[in-house]
């Protein structure tokens, strides 16, 4: 199993030798912490491509108070998403991205909790923190849908935007986001947002499948006939990685 | 021959004392949010901010992937080869995010 000591080798022989494993993890866990090793590259790829992008515009250099949007630089984050569920017009700056993070925090440790209840055998424990890191992993897909809505809807103030219409350019104003054109800042700004926040949903909505998957096999007791639960903790290892990877978001993308 | 005979399970009771330090965890991730929420509203914009995020960012980082992810538990060999390539991350921001500052100085 993957927590006996796999060191022990007869003398005149290396643990690469084989017959051992030398790292102590079996080979899926392995592959799992390397192929989560290439996915820490790419979500790395775009959040320093928004960092490239985001240092070659125009930083706003007002005060916050008197901050509006502009394509001419980059929004400050906490004047863009300030929207809160069912309280139209007040300025709640962060607080529903903040909920959000709580959220994934939670089911990360809901999720550690199974792999523990995986250690000791017990098959209801394990049903019981893969519901509610189900529910946590579905309610946050639910809060990206509804910020995803907001952003591509906008404010009730347009913006005006200068935009190339038929070879010429014109004036007009603009409510709310698309890949080419918004109402927050640079064109680049909704892009990295779809991207980077629809990647990282995109991750979150496989592992609520994958945790799904888990869930399912532990309550026909798949595991228990298999005599162990590693694979809660396979799964396991990729749910937390989605909730290390919200973390640098919510700095990157949301904080700085 | 019976062929309904189920595996003999032994479930053992929880561990106390590990669930106790998961919360713990779980606190201080939280602990930490909140605290960038009152920073991100009390100090102006600036590198000494994203200095401080970036920091807290990554205190964050080694809970989740030291506790919740057990890489501090496992094989040395095993930690380091996850840790080792971090450095082409950290040569990527630096040297990205150089260039864009370079780009800004460009007028096109």
């Amino acid at each position: 199993m993957a927590h006996t000591s796999a060191t022990t080798v007869s003398p005149g022989r290396s643990v690469w030798d084989g017959g051992v494993s030398p790292m102590g993890a079996s080979y899926g866990k392995l592959m799992m912490w390397f192929f989560l090793l290439s996915d820490a590259f790419t979500f790395s790829a775009l959040l320093i491509t928004y960092g490239l992008v985001r240092s070659a515009h125009d930083a706003y250099t007002g005060t916050v108070e008197a901050f509006t949007f502009s394509p001419e630089y980059w929004p400050i984050p906490e004047k863009v998403f300030e929207a809160v569920p069912f309280l139209h017009g007040i300025e709640l700056p962060l607080v529903f991205v903040g909920i959000m993070t709580f959220i994934l925090i939670m089911s990360s440790v809901t999720m550690v909790l199974a792999v523990e209840a995986g250690h000791r055998m017990d098959k209801k424990a394990v049903e019981k923190w893969m519901l509610w890191t189900l529910l946590g992993g579905i309610t946050f897909l639910a809060c990206q849908a509804w910020e995803w809505t907001h952003f591509i809807v906008g404010t009730d103030t347009p913006t005006l935007v200068k935009d190339f219409v038929n070879g010429a350019w014109v004036t007009k104003e603009v409510t709310g986001a698309s890949l080419s054109i918004n109402q927050y800042g640079p064109s680049d700004f909704a892009g990295f947002f779809f991207f980077i926040t629809g990647f990282h949903g995109f991750h979150v909505f496989s592992g609520v499948m994958f945790n799904f998957l888990i869930y399912y096999n532990t309550f026909t007791g798949v595991y228990e006939r298999r005599g162990h639960y590693e694979m809660v903790e396979k799964v396991g290892l990729y749910w937390h990685f989605v909730d290390l990877v919200w973390v640098f978001v919510f700095t990157f993308f949301y904080l700085v | 021959m019976s062929h309904t005979q189920e595996p003999q399970v032994t479930v053992l009771p929880p561990d106390k004392e590990k669930i106790k330090k998961l919360w713990t965890v779980a606190g201080i991730l939280g602990a930490i949010t909140a605290l960038e929420f009152l920073i991100a509203f009390t100090m102006p914009h600036g590198t000494l901010k994203t200095a401080i995020f970036v920091g807290m960012t990554i205190v964050k980082a080694a809970y989740i992937v030291g506790e919740f992810m057990h890489l501090k538990y496992e094989a040395k060999v095993l930690l380091w080869s996850i840790l080792i390539p971090m450095v082409f991350i950290v040569w990527m921001l630096v040297a990205f995010v150089y260039e864009g500052m370079k780009f800004s100085e460009i007028n096109f």
